[in-house]
This record gives structure tokens, C-alpha cells and sequence, in this order.
């Protein structure tokens, strides 16, 4: 049975036209994957002399225990984020006379062969190697201590997964696992437990005593129960077929009125956004795109870089604009049909996406007004980034759009979602952020503050003057592309 | 109305469609007939200028379809359920394919109230997203738009499958109401040989992309499909 699995999973993985069609994602996800191979191989073989210099007095082996509480929680959050579980169309299965247990377990298993869990290894395996050879150590204590990290690796996978399921409901859904991760650190930080001690502890009696590797082991296997009893749940067909209807929300949006023909599409847009998973994230992002200069301009290292205050300018004010243009048209994909058979100048569409990206870039650069307290510079630098994104991005990121070709499935969560994300979306990203910073960094060194503000000033003016123009453009190029994007959006990933 | 010359449509190399001259006279009903992979949506799709011609043109009201867009305001047409917007209500939908066809809230209300017997009160007031409710449902509320905006070419792709026996009744009067005046030119698509001869005037067999029948509607014709197809 797993044999016929296994061969189902090569087809559909090297089958999806999203694979063939995205061949450099993968390269750089490989490029990532490689990177972080290197960074935990670095840190295996560099962990025992560097815990030797900073605490001389202690054994490297205590420490580096001590430590392994926050390994875990690190490890546990950065998993929520990237990790998924192994997805299997089981619906052609179910029919079949296949036991539901075979599938589960299958499932689980598969997810024990995560990238996730190998890594670790990678740093662990020389660790050990240099605590016998150089510390003394016995093998069969250090072999039983990778063993025992190897099982927590476990225990987070499946953990992971339990967190994931409880919270893919919720709107917010990476608000349980920060809160999770937050208390524990919390709790371990104000001394109320010490989870640093427990887990060093544990560590060390298992090593003393190798029979309470049970403990660790015991956990590991109620956390897959657990998650035998979820996905098993999952898999008669009355709660994937039965979806939970939510009553449809009525919103007034008569004030679009103002805006005259395009009202329909602003509308359609609006319910776009706040009706559909994926879309709302780029709602959420409006706060935290609001936030995003207190990371920087608090700390006076930052304040005297100038040349940064562009670039967060740019991102404060056009955190929208960036997040919700680079999906157009592909957020209407899957309407695309009716949208070409409908008596519709594409001009009016687009225009309606730009009001909507120009509004946003205003209404954010009106609450991100109170930044002046760091600063005049500061609220000047952004109402230049203001400008430049209304008469420069907002028509490049429109532009990238007659080169999208990618599906998007409307309904599914959205962080760390790359569908829809090709080539396009990564290079988008050079001209709207990396060329003002450039530009603005290079004038304010070798001239001053002044030439280059007015630069990016007369930049985005120019783009607003010659707003008709370039609008003309781009629709032509969204009218040449018709064809494409119609055969592309009708095609699943 | 629609005439279509030379029309010719090949996905690498292979000819799906191959139309050397069809002509539809304005306010027919007009029955397309074939099995799976006969060119059917291939026809529809490229009267509706979804996929570009390999050869030849479709002229609707002497207005060639690929070149130039004036045959939008007076064409409308339900495909399947990509022409439905998942996340509005069916009265969105409405009002959304209203305007850009150029009818007010009164105009579109006025329209849909005609069809309170063929929603079966299912459709409106209920509360739901057109990707909550049913397929039936969904194509319900997808042939009603088509109607919207005094359209004088429907287009509708195998209207009948997923409907339930009342609707299929009802949405055969509706046709046949559309047609009376003869203003309306209406093309459907079937899989149904009785419904399609019940509401049609006019039948074309489709095969391999080329016409092997064009019949004027008689009471011979459902036999003479059925004989054609047990073959």
C-alpha cells in the first residue's frame, strides 16, 4: 500500500503544472534549504569552541542543555510559520478498500521525513562528535543524548501540527502558537517555572538513566495518538464536503457612488478584500505596516541613517499598494471569464484597483504622521515616499500584473502562502523599494538631504502628471496578455 | 447575427474545431449536440473571445468577435461556474452584472421577480455566497444574470445538467419566451436530445469539431438524433 502512495505522491509533486511552471521558486526554496544546512552544520561544528570561550568554567555539554529550552520553543515557532502537513487528496482513497488507519498513518509518517526534522541533525551530529573526541564524553551517552533530541524534534512536529489544526479556524490564526511560545518564554523568564532547569534536567536524567528515555518517548506517542484521532476525524467525507456556510454580511458601500463609473469595481474590490481569507491578510498588514518604522527609528543608530528613511517610507505608506497590487489581476482569477465576456472596458477595472492602492497610500500617510516626533526629516522623507508610490510604484506594480500568470484560490490562509507568487513578484520588489532607496541614498551622500527628496519628489510627480499616458499603456499590455491569462487562471496548481 | 467563416481552432497541431461557414440568423434558438470533446465550448469560447482563432472569424451582428469589443454590451452568456463570484450573494450579483450593463437596482429587481418560480426560493434572501450554495443552485443564479442588461444573444453551455426536473421544465419556458419575439438569438449546448429538441428550432451535430447534421426542429428530429448517436 505505501509503495502505491509513495508513487501517487511522485506523480502529483513532478505532475503539477505549478512545478514546471515555477521552476526558479523551487530553485531558490533548494538555495534556502541548502543555506540553512550550511548555517546549522556552521553552528555544530563552532558550538563547542564557542561555548568553551564564553563560559570557561562550565562543560560545554550543561550549557549548551541549558540552552535547549529555547531550541525548542524557537524551533516549535518557526515551524508553524513553514511547516505544513503533508497534504493528501484522500477523497479518490476513500472509496477504495483502503483502511482509513493506513492513510493516517501514512499521512504522519510522511511527516516525520520533514526537512524540519533533519536539520536539526546537522548541527547536532558534529556537536556530539567534538563532546566525545574533545570532551571526554562516553559514546554511548552522547548517542543516547541525540536520540533524546532527536524525540523532542519529534515532539514538536507533532505538536506543531495539533497547534496548526486548532488554529487554522480562527481569523487571527497565528495568534495561538505567539501566545503559546510567549507564555512559556514568559513563565520561564520571570522565574515563575523554570522550563531552562526542567528541560536541563530532564536531559540530564535521561542521560544518567537511559530507561527514562520512556518519558519523552510516552509523550511522543500520545501527541501522535492525538493526531491520528484529528486527521482521522478529517477523513470521512460530511466535514470536508459539509462546508460550515457563514451568513453573508451585508455592507452599505453607496459612498463608492462618488467615484462614478468605476463604483461597481471599487465595490466588487472592497468585497474582495474583506470577504475572502487571503485577501483580508492584506487588511491585517495595514497595521503592521503602520508599526513598521518603531523598529527602526527608536534607536538613534537608525535616525542617522537617512538614506533608510525612504525606503520605510516607501514600505509604511505603500504597505497595501505592494501586498494587494502584486496579486492583480490574479485575485479575480477565478471569475476571470466572466470579467472578459462581460461588457467591461478594462480601463475601469484597472482604474478601480488604482483609486483603491492611492487611497490606502494617503489614509497611511496621514496616521503615519505622528513619526514627526522622531523627527522633521522624517515626515518629509515619508511624504516623498508617498508620492513616488502614488506616481511610480502604483503604475509598476500594475505593469507586473500583465505579466501575472498564477491562480489564486481566494479561500486559503494566507501567511507564507506562495501561490500566485512567480518571478514576477520577486523582481517587482527591485524597482518599487531597492531603486528609491538607491537613488535617494546615493543623492543624500554625495549632495544632501534636500536634492534627494526633491528627486523622488518630481519622480512621482512626473508619474502623476503622465497618469493618462501610462494607464493607456499598461491596459494595452493587459489586452495583449488576454488570452494567457484566461488559459492560465482556468488551470488548478 | 453570428456567421462564422473558415473558423478553424487547433491546440498543437490537433484540430478541435473546424467551422468553414455557419449562420445564425438573428432570433433563433439555436441547439448545439455532441459528444464529449465534439467542440462545443470551444465554438462558445471563441464567440465569446476567450481563446483566440488559429483560423478564419466569428462576426456577431457583423462585428468581428476577436477584433473589436462592441459585441459585449448586446452579448451575455453562463459557461460554467467560473462565471460566478464566489464571495458575493446572488443579489450582488445581480446588481454587480446590472451595472456593468447599464440597468439600475429597480430594472434588475424588476427583471429577477420574474423568476421567483424558476429560484424555487432558494436563490434570493437567504443569506449565502454564491460558493456556499449548490451547483444546482449556482447555475441557477448564473443563467438569470445572463439575462440581465436586454441581452440580444444569450449563450448558455449545457444549461440543463445539474438542475433539478421542475427547473429543467421552467428554464425550457423561459427559453422558449425568450425566443417568441424573435429579437433574441439564444445558443445552448446540450447533453439532453429531448430538452434540446423540445426548445430549439434548430439543431447542430457537432463531431470531432465539424458539423455532420444541421436540422430545422421537426417531430422526426429526436429520433433521427437518437438513431445518429446509438451509433
Amino acid at each position: 500500500m505505501i509503495k502505491h502512495f509513495l508513487n501517487l505522491e511522485w506523480k502529483q509533486y513532478f505532475r503539477s503544472s505549478y512545478w514546471q511552471k515555477n521552476i526558479l521558486l523551487n530553485i531558490l526554496l533548494v538555495f534556502f534549504a541548502l543555506y540553512f544546512v550550511a548555517m546549522f552544520l556552521l553552528m555544530g561544528v563552532a558550538m563547542y569552541p564557542l561555548l568553551k570561550e564564553f563560559f570557561p568554567d562550565n562543560d560545554p555539554f550543561v550549557v549548551f542543555n541549558g540552552f535547549l529550552f529555547f531550541w525548542i520553543l524557537g524551533d516549535l515557532f518557526i515551524r508553524f510559520f513553514f511547516q505544513k502537513l503533508p497534504v493528501m487528496s484522500v477523497k479518490p482513497l476513500l472509496v477504495l478498500p483502503i483502511k482509513r488507519k493506513t492513510v493516517v498513518n501514512f499521512v504522519l509518517g510522511k511527516s516525520a521525513f520533514s526537512f524540519f526534522n533533519f536539520l536539526p541533525l546537522f548541527a547536532i551530529v558534529p556537536f556530539g562528535i567534538m563532546l566525545v573526541s574533545k570532551g571526554g564524553y562516553e559514546t554511548s551517552t552522547i548517542l543516547i543524548w541525540m536520540l533524546t533530541i532527536i524525540i523532542l524534534t519529534l515532539i514538536n512536529n507533532f505538536l506543531n501540527f495539533i497547534i496548526e489544526s486548532l488554529s487554522s479556524e480562527t481569523e487571527l490564526s497565528f495568534l495561538p502558537v505567539i501566545l503559546l511560545v510567549g507564555g512559556l518564554f514568559a513563565l520561564n523568564h520571570f522565574n515563575i517555572i523554570s522550563f531552562t532547569d526542567l528541560v536541563a534536567n530532564g536531559i540530564d536524567a535521561i542521560v544518567a538513566n537511559p530507561a527514562m528515555l520512556l518519558v519523552p518517548i510516552l509523550l511522543l506517542a500520545v501527541l501522535y495518538y492525538i493526531n491520528f484521532n484529528i486527521l482521522r476525524k478529517k477523513l470521512f467525507l460530511d466535514s470536508s464536503l459539509k462546508k460550515k456556510t457563514k451568513e453573508a454580511s451585508e455592507t452599505n458601500l453607496e459612498w463608492t457612488k462618488k467615484f462614478g463609473d468605476i463604483a461597481p469595481f471599487m465595490q466588487l474590490d472592497l468585497k474582495l478584500i474583506t470577504r475572502n481569507k487571503r485577501a483580508k491578510s492584506s487588511l491585517w498588514m495595514l497595521g503592521l505596516g503602520l508599526l513598521y518604522g518603531l523598529f527602526f527609528y527608536p534607536q538613534p543608530m537608525y535616525r542617522e541613517m537617512e538614506f533608510m528613511f525612504v525606503f520605510i517610507g516607501i514600505f509604511v505608506t505603500g504597505i497595501f499598494l505592494i501586498n494587494f497590487g502584486q496579486f492583480i489581476p490574479a485575485w479575480d482569477s477565478s471569475y476571470y471569464k466572466l470579467l472578459m465576456s462581460q461588457n467591461i472596458k478594462y480601463e475601469k477595472y484597472l482604474k478601480s484597483k488604482f483609486t483603491l492602492m492611492i487611497m490606502s497610500v494617503i489614509i497611511m500617510f496621514v496616521l503615519s504622521i505622528p513619526y514627526v516626533y522622531f523627527g522633521w526629516k522624517i515626515l518629509i522623507a515619508h511624504f516623498a515616499a508617498a508620492i513616488y508610490n502614488i506616481g511610480v510604484n502604483s503604475h509598476v506594480i500594475m505593469l507586473g500584473g500583465s505579466f501575472n500568470r498564477k491562480k489564486i484560490d481566494l479561500d486559503q490562509k494566507a501567511a507564507f502562502n506562495f501561490q500566485g507568487t512567480g518571478a514576477v513578484q520577486w523582481l517587482i520588489g527591485i524597482p518599487l523599494m531597492v531603486v528609491p532607496m538607491g537613488l535617494f541614498g546615493a543623492l543624500n551622500y554625495f549632495i544632501n538631504f534636500e536634492t534627494g527628496i526633491a528627486v523622488i519628489l518630481l519622480m512621482g510627480l512626473l508619474g502623476i502628471m503622465f497618469h493618462q499616458k501610462i494607464m493607456k499603456f499598461i491596459t494595452q499590455k493587459y489586452l495583449d496578455s488576454k488570452y494567457k491569462m484566461i488559459d492560465a487562471f482556468s488551470q488548478d496548481n | 447575427m453570428i456567421t462564422a467563416n473558415n473558423l478553424t481552432k487547433s491546440y498543437k497541431g490537433v484540430q478541435v474545431l473546424n467551422l468553414p461557414n455557419l449562420d445564425i440568423p438573428k432570433g433563433q434558438s439555436f441547439g448545439l449536440v455532441g459528444n464529449n470533446g465534439a467542440g462545443k465550448t470551444t465554438f462558445f469560447s471563441l464567440l465569446l473571445d476567450l481563446i483566440n482563432p488559429t483560423t478564419g472569424h466569428i462576426k456577431s451582428n457583423n462585428i468581428s468577435v476577436h477584433e473589436s469589443e462592441d459585441w459585449k454590451p448586446f452579448t451575455s452568456s453562463f459557461i460554467d461556474e467560473s462565471f460566478l463570484i464566489g464571495y458575493l450573494t446572488p443579489e450582488e450579483y445581480f446588481y454587480f452584472i446590472g451595472d456593468i450593463r447599464g440597468q439600475n437596482k429597480a430594472d434588475v429587481d424588476n427583471l429577477i421577480a420574474k423568476f421567483e418560480d424558476f429560484f424555487h426560493d432558494e436563490i434570493l434572501g437567504k443569506k449565502k455566497y454564491l460558493r456556499d450554495l449548490s451547483k444546482g443552485n449556482q447555475k441557477k443564479a448564473g443563467i438569470v444574470a445572463a439575462l440581465i442588461g436586454n441581452p440580444e444573444v444569450i449563450i448558455l453551455d449545457e444549461p440543463f445538467a445539474n438542475l433539478d426536473p421542475t427547473t429543467q421544465i421552467r428554464l425550457k419556458q423561459i427559453i422558449k419566451e425568450l425566443t417568441e419575439n424573435r429579437d433574441i438569438t439564444v445558443l445552448i449546448s446540450s447533453h439532453d436530445l429531448m430538452h434540446v429538441t423540445d426548445v430549439c428550432e434548430r439543431i447542430v451535430v457537432l463531431e470531432k469539431g465539424e458539423i455532420v447534421k444541421d436540422l430545422a426542429t421537426s417531430e422526426a428530429t429526436l429520433k433521427e438524433l437518437e438513431a445518429h448517436f446509438s451509433n
